[in-house]
C-alpha cells in the first residue's frame, strides 16, 4: 500500500527483533565513531584550553584555522585521508584504507576542530576572578588547568555532544574511506544511503530511526546536565 | 552604410526567429528507461541527439538499474526500456507489459584480479577461476552487492559454480556500490572482480588490476530494447517507441554501436547484435 506506512511497520519490526544485521551496523557505527570521539577529546580538550588561556604570537591565526575547521566539509576530510592512505599515497603501506581505522582517522579529523573551538569558547566564558582565584591559592599549572575543566564540564559535555553528533551521521568521509563493506565498514548512515538506492525502505527507516533516537539521547543527557545544574 | 547592415541583421534575425516559431511542431516527448551503463559509457550521449533530430522528438533518459527500469515499464512510467536481464525481459514480455522486444547489442563482462595473481585463476574459464578464488586462502573477492545487473550476474555465476559467496567460507567483500567505487576498493584490496568491460576499459589505466578471465560465454550480457504495451498503459508514446526500437535496430545505427568507444579505447564497447 502506502509504502512509508510499509516501511515505518517493518522497520519498527526489524527493530524489535534485534535484526543482526541491523545490531551489525550499529555496532560498527558506534565503535568507529566512538573511538574517533574518545581521540578527538583527548587532542582537542587541551588544544582548546591552551588556546583559551594563553596569549601567544599567532593565536588568533590559529584560532581562525579552528574555526574554518569547524565548517570542514566531510568530503574533503575523505579526499585527504583517501590521498593519504591509498595504496599509492605516502601511508599506503600500512594498509588502512577501506578498514574501520580509516574511518576512525576521518571521523577523528572532522570532530577534532569541533571539540577544540567548543571547549575554547567555554574556557573563556568562565568568569575572569575564578581564574585569579584559583591563581592567587597557589595552584599548579596542572592545577589550574584541571579546575577550569572541571569548573567547564557542561562545555566539555557540549563539545562531546557537537563532536559525536556530527560525526555518527556523516556520510561523505566514511564513504570514501570505508567503502561501505558489509560487515565490516558499513555504518548506519552509508547504509541508509545504499538500501534507499535499492528500494529497501524498511532498513533505511530503521537506520534513520535509531539514528535520531541517538540524537535525541544525545541531547536528552546534555540538557539533563545543563539543566541539573542550573537547579 | 551602418544602418543599412543594421536593417540587414535585424531582418535576417526576425527571419530566423519566424522560421523557428512557425516552421516545426513541438517536439514529441519520450521517456526512455535504461541502465546506468548505457549513460555512463556515453553510448546514449552519442546516440540520441541522432534520433532526436530525425524523429523531431524529445527523449527523457531515466539511468537506473535494469530493475529499476523494469518495474518503471510495468507501471507503465516509461515509454522505451533498453536493459540487459535476459530472464526478467523475458517475464515482462510474457506478462504482456510490452508489445515489442528486439535484441539491439551486448558487451560482456571480464573478472579482473591483482597483477600478482594470488589465486593462480588468469587464463582459466570464469566458472573454474571463480572456484579457484573460493578455494584460494588469499583470494579477496569484492561483490558490487546491490542488485545491479551486474551483480546479479555475479550471483548467477557463483550459482553455476556451485558457490555459495559467503563472508564465512571466503574472502567475500561485498560493497553496495557502483562499478567504479567497487573496482577502486578491488585495486586497493589487490582482490578480483566482476566488471563490465565498458568500466574497465574506461578505468583501467587508474587501476594496479588486471583481466585473468574474458570472453566465454558466460560473460556476455546481451541488451533488449523493449516498447511499452499501449494496449497496457494508453498514454503510452508508442509511436515514438516503436521508431526508437526500429532505429535502434537499423542497419546504420547497429553500424555506430559497433564502432562506438573505438577511438577512445582502442576498441568498442558493445557488439551489435539485432537479428532481423
Amino acid at each position: 500500500m502506502n509504502p512509508i506506512w510499509e516501511g515505518l511497520q517493518e522497520a519498527f519490526r526489524l527493530i524489535a527483533n534485534l535484526d543482526p544485521e541491523l545490531l551489525r551496523i550499529l555496532a560498527v557505527s558506534l565503535e568507529v565513531s566512538g573511538l574517533a570521539i574518545v581521540v578527538g577529546m583527548l587532542i582537542g580538550v587541551p588544544l582548546g584550553v591552551s588556546l583559551g588561556l594563553r596569549h601567544f604570537p599567532g593565536r588568533n591565526f590559529l584560532i581562525t584555522l579552528v574555526n574554518t575547521g569547524m565548517g570542514l566539509p566531510p568530503v574533503v576530510v575523505g579526499l585527504f585521508v583517501f590521498l593519504l592512505l591509498a595504496r599509492s599515497g605516502p601511508l599506503g603501506d600500512l594498509n588502512l584504507l577501506y578498514t574501520p581505522a580509516a574511518m576512525v582517522i576521518a571521523q577523528v579529523v572532522i570532530a577534532t576542530p569541533l571539540v577544540v573551538g567548543v571547549t575554547l569558547a567555554g574556557i573563556q566564558g568562565l568568569d575572569e576572578n575564578l581564574r585569579l582565584q584559583i591563581l592567587s591559592l597557589g595552584a599548579s599549572r596542572f592545577q589550574y588547568y584541571w579546575k577550569l575543566i572541571r569548573e567547564a564540564r557542561l562545555t566539555l559535555l557540549a563539545a562531546l555532544a557537537a563532536g559525536f553528533g556530527s560525526i555518527i551521521s556523516e556520510v561523505g568521509a566514511v564513504m570514501m574511506v570505508g567503502g561501505n563493506i558489509a560487515g565490516q565498514t558499513r555504518v548506519m548512515t552509508t547504509a541508509i544511503v545504499l538500501e534507499t538506492r535499492q528500494g529497501n525502505f524498511s532498513m533505511a527507516i530503521a537506520l534513520s530511526l535509531i539514528l535520531l533516537l541517538l540524537a535525541l539521547l544525545i541531547n536528552w543527557l546534555f540538557t539533563w546536565v545543563q539543566q541539573r545544574k542550573s537547579a | 552604410m551602418r544602418k543599412l547592415s543594421t536593417l540587414v541583421l535585424v531582418l535576417l534575425s526576425l527571419s530566423i526567429f519566424l522560421s523557428a516559431c512557425g516552421g516545426t511542431t513541438p517536439p514529441s516527448e519520450m521517456i526512455l528507461a535504461t541502465t546506468t551503463s548505457t549513460a555512463d559509457t556515453g553510448l546514449l550521449d552519442a546516440l540520441l541527439p541522432k534520433f532526436e533530430q530525425q524523429f523531431n522528438a524529445k527523449v527523457k533518459v531515466i539511468a537506473v538499474g535494469t530493475g529499476e527500469a523494469i518495474a518503471m515499464g510495468q507501471k507503465g512510467d516509461a515509454d522505451v526500456l533498453l536493459v540487459h536481464n535476459r530472464t526478467a525481459e523475458d517475464q515482462f514480455m510474457k506478462d504482456g507489459y510490452g508489445s515489442i522486444r528486439k535484441d539491439v547489442m551486448y558487451n560482456d563482462f571480464v573478472l579482473v584480479g591483482p597483477k600478482t595473481d594470488p589465486g593462480n585463476v588468469k587464463g582459466m574459464e570464469i566458472i573454474a577461476a571463480l572456484q579457484a578464488i573460493a578455494g584460494s586462502k588469499d583470494a579477496i573477492f569484492v561483490s558490487r552487492g546491490d542488485k545491479s545487473g551486474t551483480n546479479s550476474k555475479e550471483l548467477a555465476l557463483w550459482k553455476k559454480a556451485s558457490i555459495t559467496p559467503t563472508t564465512a567460507s571466503m574472502q567475500y567483500l561485498s560493497t553496495g556500490q557502483g562499478m567504479g567505487e567497487t573496482l577502486r576498493i578491488t585495486t586497493e584490496k589487490q582482490g578480483y572482480t566482476l566488471a563490465d568491460r565498458g568500466t574497465w576499459l574506461a578505468t583501467e589505466k587508474t587501476l594496479d588490476l588486471q583481466i585473468v578471465s574474458e570472453k566465454s560465454k558466460d560473460l556476455f550480457n546481451p541488451y533488449g530494447v523493449i516498447v511499452v504495451n499501449p494496449a497496457k498503459f494508453p498514454k503510452v508514446n508508442a509511436k515514438m517507441a516503436e521508431e526508437f526500437a526500429n532505429w535502434i535496430t537499423s542497419p546504420e545505427i547497429q553500424k555506430f554501436i559497433g564502432e562506438f568507444g573505438k577511438d577512445k579505447y582502442g576498441q568498442a564497447l558493445f557488439v551489435p547484435n539485432t537479428s532481423p
